[in-house]
C-alpha cells in the first residue's frame, strides 16, 4: 500500500498515544468501530472549564491509515471548542493524509470517534450548554 | 543481511540460480519451437521439453506421458475442473471441494455452478484438516469429481490425500489435487496415491513464474475436454506453443526438489521451529492450523490485540503476508482463517511467515526481535490490549460499528 509521507509519519511517530482516566469528569471518551471490521478507535478529550479541548489521547487497533487518522485527530482537536471539534470532517482528514480510496472509512471512523468523545463528555456534564461565550481559539 | 528479509516463500520463490542457468540457452541460441518437426532447432527444443517432462514425472512417480504443460497451476486447475466437468457431464453434475481451497479452485467451481453444476463446499476442523466422515457424507451418486489441495497456501496443513482418494476411488469419483504448495515439501507418489488429476506450479518450487503442469492419470484413464484450442499440442489437451525456456526451468526446479527435498526440509523445519520458539515467548500468540500435519516451512500465527496490516507496516524490514482484510480491498478477514473458526480479531491479527531455501538463522533471529519489539509497541497503542489487561471480556462488549 503506497502511503503518503504524512501518513507514514503519523503511523511511525504517533502523537498523544495513551489514556486519561475515563472517570475524570473533565474527560470525554469515545470508542468506535468493531474488531470484526479490523478497526477500533478510542479517543479521549480533556475539556477545560471554558469548554475548550486542552488535551487528547488515543488508542487504536487498526491499519496504518486508522492509526494515522486517529493520531492526526488528537492534534487537530487540541485548542478547539467542542462545537469547533464537531466541525471536523472525515474529508479533511482523508485529504490531509492523502488516504487511498479503499481507506476512506478510517477517516470516517476518526470523525465518529471525535463525535462520540464529545457526546460522552456532554452526557457526563448533563444539560450544561456546550460552550460559553468564549472567543474562538482554533488551532491549526 | 539484505533488507527486507524475504519470508514469503509461499507467495513465490526466487528462481534458483541453477534453474536460471538451465533456462538461458533456450532464450539465446537454442530458441527453436519444440513443434518444428523438420529441423534441428525444433528437435533440440523438443528434447529439452521431454527431458523436463521426465523430471516433473520423476518427482511425483508418474509416467511422463501423464504430464501436460500449462501456464501455471491456475490454468492446470481450470483445465482439470472444467475439462472433467464438461467431459463427464452425462455422468453427473455434482462436485465437491473445500472452503479453504485456493481461489483458482473456488472461482472455477463458481463458474461451473454458473454453468449448471452443483458444488458442495466442505468445512474444515479448527486445525484446518478435512473431516473424512464429512467428506464421505458429501459424496452423492451424481458426484463426478472432488478437488482437495494437498498443502494449504495460508496455513500449510497437509490433507490426508491417500484416505480421501480411497473414498473417491471406491465410488468412481475423480479426485483432483492442487499440489502447487506441495512439490518439494511432501513426498508425492502417484503410483501409490489414488489421485486422478494433480496441478503443479513452477514458481512455488524455485522455478520461473508462468509455467506449470497438470498430471492426468492414464491407468485408469482420465479424459478431459481441452480448454485451449489451436494446434492440438499436448495430446490435444492444451494447445499453444510450448515455452521451452520455461519448461526447462520447471524441469530443473523439480529435479533439484527431488534430489534435495529431504535434507532441505530438515534445515527448513529447524528454522521454522526456531522462529516459532521465539515468537511464542510473547503472550497471546496463536498458531493457525494443525501443529504437526503441516509443511516444514510454514508458520501462520495470530498476534492478539494487534491488527495485521499495521503489524505488517511495522515490520517492513521483513517481507511477509497477512490474513488481514486491510491488505485486500474488502473488509473481510482471510476466508481460510475464518473457516478454521478463528474469531475476526485473530483472523485480522495474523501473519504468515514462510521460510525457504535461502533463509538463514540470522534472518530468523532478526525477525523474532523485530516482531517482539513491534508487537509490544502496537499493543501499547491498542485499546483492545488495554481492555484485555483490565480483565474485560471482549466478547461481551457492544461495539459501535458503522
Amino acid at each position: 500500500m503506497a502511503y503518503s509521507e504524512k501518513l507514514v509519519d503519523h503511523y511511525e511517530n504517533p502523537r498523544n498515544v495513551g489514556s486519561f482516566d475515563r472517570n475524570d469528569e473533565a474527560v470525554g471518551t469515545g470508542m468506535v468501530g468493531a474488531p470484526a471490521c479490523g478497526d477500533v478507535m478510542k479517543l479521549q478529550i480533556r475539556v477545560n472549564a471554558s469548554g475548550v479541548i486542552e488535551d487528547a489521547r488515543f488508542k487504536t487497533y487498526g491499519c496504518g491509515s486508522a492509526i494515522a487518522s486517529s493520531s492526526l485527530v488528537t492534534e487537530w482537536v487540541k485548542g478547539k471548542t467542542l462545537d469547533q471539534a464537531m466541525q471536523i470532517r472525515n474529508t479533511q482528514i482523508a485529504s490531509e493524509l492523502a488516504l487511498p480510496p479503499v481507506k476512506i472509512h478510517c477517516s470516517i471512523l476518526a470523525e465518529d470517534a471525535i463525535k462520540a468523545a464529545i457526546e460522552d463528555y456532554r452526557n457526563k456534564r448533563g444539560a450544561e450548554p456546550a460552550a460559553a461565550a468564549t472567543p474562538d481559539r482554533a488551532a491549526a | 543481511m539484505k533488507l527486507p528479509i524475504y519470508l514469503d516463500y509461499s507467495a513465490t520463490t526466487p528462481v534458483d540460480p541453477r534453474v536460471l542457468d538451465k533456462m538461458l540457452p533456450y532464450l539465446r541460441e537454442s530458441f527453436g519451437n519444440p513443434a518444428s518437426r523438420s529441423h534441428a532447432f525444433g528437435w533440440e527444443a523438443e528434447r529439452a521439453v521431454e527431458a523436463a517432462r521426465e523430471e516433473v514425472a520423476a518427482l511425483v512417480n508418474a509416467d511422463p506421458r501423464e504430464i501436460i504443460w500449462t501456464s501455471g497451476a491456475t490454468e492446470s486447475i481450470n483445465l482439470a475442473l472444467k475439462g472433467a466437468a464438461h467431459f463427464y457431464r452425462d455422468r453427473g453434475r455434482h462436485l465437491v471441494t473445500v472452503r479453504t481451497e485456493h481461489k483458482a479452485t473456488l472461482d472455477t467451481m463458481r463458474e461451473l455452478e454458473r454453468e449448471g453444476c452443483t458444488v458442495t463446499y466442505l468445512d474444515v476442523n479448527a486445525d484446518g484438516l478435512l473431516d473424512l466422515a464429512a467428506f464421505e457424507g458429501s459424496l452423492r451418486p451424481d458426484t463426478i469429481l472432488a478437488s482437495v489441495m494437498y498443502v494449504n497456501n495460508e496455513i500449510g496443513v497437509i490433507q490426508d490425500i491417500a484416505a480421501i482418494g480411497a473414498l473417491c476411488r471406491a465410488r468412481g469419483i475423480l479426485l483432483h489435487v492442487d499440489s502447487a504448495q506441495a512439490t518439494g515439501k511432501v513426498v508425492i507418489d502417484l503410483a501409490a496415491l489414488p489421485v486422478d488429476l494433480m496441478s503443479f506450479s513452477a514458481h512455488k518450487t524455485y522455478g520461473p513464474k508462468g509455467v506449470g503442469a497438470l498430471y492426468v492419470r492414464r491407468k485408469p484413464r482420465v479424459r478431459l475436454e481441452a480448454q485451449m484450442h489451436g494446434g492440438g499440442h499436448e495430446r490435444g489437451l492444451r494447445s499453444g506453443t510450448l515455452p521451452t525456456h520455461q519448461i526447462a526451468g520447471m524441469g530443473e526446479a523439480f529435479r533439484i526438489a527431488r534430489l534435495e527435498m529431504g535434507a532441505e526440509n530438515e534445515r527448513i523445519r529447524a528454522l521454522r521451529d526456531r522462529l516459532w520458539a521465539g515468537l511464542s515467548r510473547m503472550e497471546e500468540v496463536y498458531l493457525n492450523g494443525h501443529a504437526e500435519r503441516r509443511v516444514a516451512h510454514n508458520l501462520n500465527a495470530s498476534f492478539n490485540f494487534v491488527e495485521g496490516e499495521s503489524l505488517i507496516m511495522a515490520v517492513k524490514d521483513i517481507a511477509v503476508s497477512s490474513g488481514s482484510a486491510c491488505t485486500s480491498a474488502s473488509l473481510e478477514p482471510s476466508y481460510v482463517l475464518r473457516a478454521l473458526g478463528r474469531s475476526d480479531e485473530l483472523a485480522h491479527s495474523s501473519i504468515r511467515f514462510t521460510v525457504g531455501r535461502f533463509t538463514t538463522a540470522e534472518e530468523v533471529d532478526f525477525a523474532v526481535r523485530l516482531l517482539t519489539e513491534k508487537v509490544a509497541k502496537l499493543r501499547s497503542m491498542s485499546p483492545l490490549w488495554e481492555m484485555h489487561q483490565e480483565g474485560v471480556d471482549l466478547n461481551s462488549v457492544q461495539w459501535a460499528a458503522h
